[in-house]
């Protein structure tokens, strides 16, 4: 939406390739940006000004690809928006990247101004004008910058502009209430909103790739299904009339149908995989096996579908058609495989995987070569892809007692080459996270 | 055995009135509210007199033999009392991903409705659901807390 309003107002020095920051296996050295004061004439651009600095900061420290100069250390204090800037006082304090901005009332609301320079090459590469109605956008102006700056100097596309949905969870682990919750990516309070109140059980939410659309379970009268949230409207509703346990949702690419598991009561209960047409309600079962199968993702091209099954006596991951058929193992490795997610990129499997006591989130080619672990401990789950592939979302929880204490439950960000793992905060417990595509 | 039962009956009190269900709330406060006394036909007269659950194997919805007997039990104990209505819970313990425990908890449910049905009772007076790894009965993240996890309850619904 916002990105609509930008595309008018934004001028930008067309880039082709990317700059310095080059994005290998491994540890990436986060390349040091520095970040003017945003300039802002009246108390209350200021503020839009000192808010906008802190997002901007967040964002791109989070990212594990820059880190901010010191505010301290710099020379020069001056707007530089219409000044060119004295390179050399950037280089003294090692700034390869100064950004500089500022924020100013005009008729049509609320204009911000944005520079960025190469500062070892002395020259401008990037600058963006636009303006927003009103402040309520200043958050959503604060992730666009950050993106266009994340983009620019790394050649990737960013993340920042984008939510998580979550489950929020709260009380005893007996007895847990939880609620959908939905906030921006770094996880700021004034972002944060629940979308339902906690009477029923709930889990598992999942963004439409492009719909403002979440797909989640519940338990409404204590029966589980499959259900659809409408962001803009509020509305739930359910997919599809079956006389079973529906879950494990997901969308496909296209947004147009959801895939997900149905437990026929005709069939033992026993867990298989569907394609429901959002448009037409037709129904399409995808597999036809005593085993388990369940946690169906699509390959973002919607040509195969990774998903988990016990057929062959444990829990592994199975690729097939979008058809369901050529199913073919692809987990190798010892141990209990689950939650498997295609990435966004279409070149890796997310996972989890349970060996020697622990649970491991890791990344496997789709063909199951190359498997890594990333991450390991006693409980992780619900591994999520960021928007561009470069990320995971997961949560871990702590081991609970007897007594009733532990247990705590948190979402996690970590990336993919296993570093700059941080917790995402969120006001209560949260668990099973999914990213939004960039809004 | 009086004593564990009383524990059970006590978490499932909890456990029914989060859920916000109807399906348990009558039962769980008429034995509750019995005493001493133990009403015959209700929740607390199968779980002291006949065994309300029985327990799964790691990732397994098979019924030992152990299960066949409680449920010989309990489908003797439902033929005795022709008005009472069931729900049969399933869930598993935390050591699986919550999508295939759901999946798993339905099989196990299953196992013990069709082991009811195939024993007799009219499968109109049973439903089945999986609450997955969601509604542990015992906290706890040791092998003790999960086999008494892995678990189908029967819960008399009117």
């Amino acid at each position: 939406m916002i990105k609509n309003i930008l595309i008018i107002l934004f001028f930008s020095l067309k880039a082709n390739a990317a700059l310095e920051v080059t994005i290998a296996q491994g540890k990436v050295e986060p390349t040091p940006i520095a970040i003017t004061q945003i300039f802002g004439a009246d108390s209350d651009t200021a503020r839009y000004g000192n808010t906008l600095r802190q997002i901007i900061s967040n964002n791109l420290t989070n990212s594990g690809l820059f880190y901010t100069v010191n505010e301290d250390l710099y020379i020069q204090s001056d707007n530089l928006v219409e000044k060119v800037p004295r390179f050399e006082d950037w280089k003294l304090i090692k700034a390869q990247f100064l950004l500089s901005a500022d924020v100013s009332k005009t008729d049509n609301g609320i204009r911000l101004r944005m520079r960025l320079y190469d500062v070892f090459n002395a020259k401008e590469i990037e600058k963006l004008q636009l303006t927003i109605p009103d402040e309520n956008l200043i958050r959503r102006v604060g992730h666009t910058v950050s993106d266009i700056v994340y983009e620019r100097i790394t050649g990737e596309t960013g993340y920042f502009d984008t939510r998580i949905v979550y489950v929020s969870e709260i009380g005893p682990l007996d007895q847990r209430v939880k609620r959908l919750a939905i906030m921006d990516q770094d996880g700021h309070l004034d972002s944060h909103q629940f979308l339902t109140d906690g009477k029923n059980l709930v889990l598992t939410p999942r963004f439409a790739p492009n719909k403002q659309l979440i797909t989640y379970m519940e338990y409404k009268n204590n029966l589980p299904r499959v259900y659809i949230y409408n962001l803009k409207t509020g509305e739930r509703e359910i997919v599809g009339d079956f006389p079973g346990m529906t879950f494990a949702p997901r969308f496909s690419p296209d947004s147009q149908s959801v895939i997900m598991s149905f437990s026929d009561p005709n069939n033992a209960a026993n867990s298989e995989i569907y394609l429901m047409d959002l448009n037409t309600r037709s129904r399409l079962r995808l597999t036809n096996d005593s085993g388990i199968d369940t946690s169906p993702s699509f390959s973002p091209n919607g040509e195969k579908i990774v998903f988990n099954s016990d057929r062959g006596g444990s829990p592994q991951l199975f690729v097939m058609d979008k058809n369901g058929e050529n199913i073919k193992r692809i987990s190798k490795g010892k141990g209990v495989y689950g939650n498997p997610v295609w990435s966004p990129r279409g070149d890796l499997i997310a996972f989890t995987k349970l060996t020697q006591g622990n649970f491991h989130i890791g990344i496997m080619d789709i063909n199951g070569n190359n498997e890594r672990v990333i991450v390991r401990d006693f409980a992780l789950e619900s591994p999520a892809w960021s928007p561009n592939g470069r990320y995971l979302i997961f949560h871990r929880q702590k081991r609970s007692n007897l007594d009733g204490t532990g247990g705590e439950v948190s979402i996690h960000f970590i990336d993919i080459t296993g570093y700059n793992e941080r917790v995402i905060p969120t006001p209560r417990d949260g668990s099973d996270p999914a990213w939004s595509p960039l809004l | 055995m009086l004593i564990v039962a009383g524990f059970f009956l006590a978490s499932c009190a909890a456990t029914n009135t989060e859920q916000g269900g109807d399906v348990d709330a009558t039962s769980a406060s008429a034995s509750s509210s019995s005493g001493g006394e133990i009403t015959a036909g209700t929740q607390e007269d199968l779980i002291v007199n006949v065994g309300d659950r029985v327990f799964f194997e790691f990732d397994s919805s098979e019924l030992t033999v152990d299960a066949q007997a409680t449920l010989d039990a309990q489908a003797a104990w439902l033929m005795q009392y022709p008005d009472t209505n069931i729900t049969v819970e399933g869930h598993a313990d935390e050591r699986g991903t919550r999508e295939y425990n759901l999946a798993l908890g339905d099989k196990r449910a299953f196992s013990v409705y069709s082991y009811l049905a195939q024993a007799g009772i009219d499968t109109n007076r049973m439903e089945y659901v999986s609450w997955g790894k969601e509604r542990p009965e015992v906290i706890g993240s040791d092998e003790t807390a999960y086999s008494q996890n892995r678990r189908g309850v029967t819960i008399v619904s009117n």
